[in-house]
């Protein structure tokens, strides 16, 4: 327990570990403009060109990505399991929930990687194989365009998160975090959920539509 | 502990239910609002449970809403021109 005692710029460790959730909330704001304009983006476009995107959207795998929706929500349960069971003082407990957590994104990016490649055999990948079909329009590559740029940059975020989490587990493992200090488990938490919360709004623009009808 | 985040999770997972099968009915040009309204539900959720928002302290809500609020002037000012150009798209 030798980073128990706070950094010697903080009067607390309560006073650091605000200081430290302020800071990722700081970057997160940032991350909400860089997401909202690419989601801006699309919006326009998709009023702009309704019934192409409409089209275009029915080739999108529903399925595919209502089950990555629901790992991702599964693994903000296990992650933040994590931080009320380290906040117990079993650490144990939490690095599996850490784990668990690392694995549900693992699992998001083979459904992704597995989506990607059907994409591919509908050739519905822009620059590298995209065929238009009957009825549809130049648009409609602009709405696969968004779609491999948004769940790709997506797709970095989570990779990154599930390196810091498998990071954050084998120091939770080793005895590092306990009830007075656990500050980067609940600072990555706020990351992690975030990533979810950009996915939502994915999947509401790229996944249940052009199915009516 | 963690009832609260396994009852916010069904909620969730419903409201994805939900989401999915809205893209079945004939909505024609509410399905992009229904389905967007959706999602901005579940991320307050998301934001309010567990990113923990509801919790102190509440300059969080400073720091949180910050996004928010530059993401309201990206979306106002971005959208004018598209409201008032004459033909978009051309």
């Amino acid at each position: 327990m030798a980073s128990i005692r706070p950094e010697a710029q903080y009067a607390t460790l309560e006073q650091q570990t605000e200081t430290a959730q302020l800071g990722m909330w700081a970057f997160l704001a940032t991350e909400v403009l860089f997401f909202g304009a690419l989601i801006f983006g699309y919006y326009i476009y998709r009023i702009a060109y309704t019934d192409q995107f409409i089209l275009a959207g029915h080739d999108a795998k529903l399925v595919l990505g209502s089950i990555n929706t629901a790992l991702l929500l599964t693994s903000s349960v296990t992650m933040v399991a994590a931080i009320e069971l380290i906040k117990r003082n079993e650490a144990r407990r939490a690095a599996t929930a850490l784990y668990l957590t690392a694995l549900l994104g693992i699992a998001f990016l083979g459904v992704k990687g597995y989506e990607y490649l059907q994409d591919y055999y509908d050739h519905t990948v822009p620059v590298l194989d995209f065929v238009l079909k009957p009825h549809q329009q130049p648009p409609v590559e602009l709405f696969w365009l968004f779609y491999f740029v948004a769940t790709g940059l997506h797709a970095l975020h989570l990779t990154i998160g599930i390196v810091a989490v498998l990071i954050l587990a084998a120091h939770t493992r080793s005895g590092r975090y306990s009830a007075a200090y656990h500050s980067p488990i609940e600072v990555l938490g706020l990351y992690w959920s975030f990533v979810d919360v950009v996915w939502l709004f994915l999947f509401a623009a790229i996944y249940p539509i052009g199915r009516a009808g | 502990m963690l009832i609260p985040y396994l009852i916010a999770w069904v909620v969730l997972i419903g409201l994805l239910g939900l989401s999915i099968f809205t893209a079945y009915l004939p909505l024609g040009h509410f399905h992009p609002l229904a389905n967007f309204g959706i999602a901005v539900v579940q991320a307050a959720i998301v934001l309010a449970i567990f990113m923990r928002l509801k919790d102190p302290p509440a300059i969080k809500w400073v720091f949180a809403g910050a996004g928010f609020f530059w993401l309201l002037f990206l979306f106002g000012i971005g959208v004018i021109d598209y409201l008032t150009r004459a033909g978009f798209p051309s």
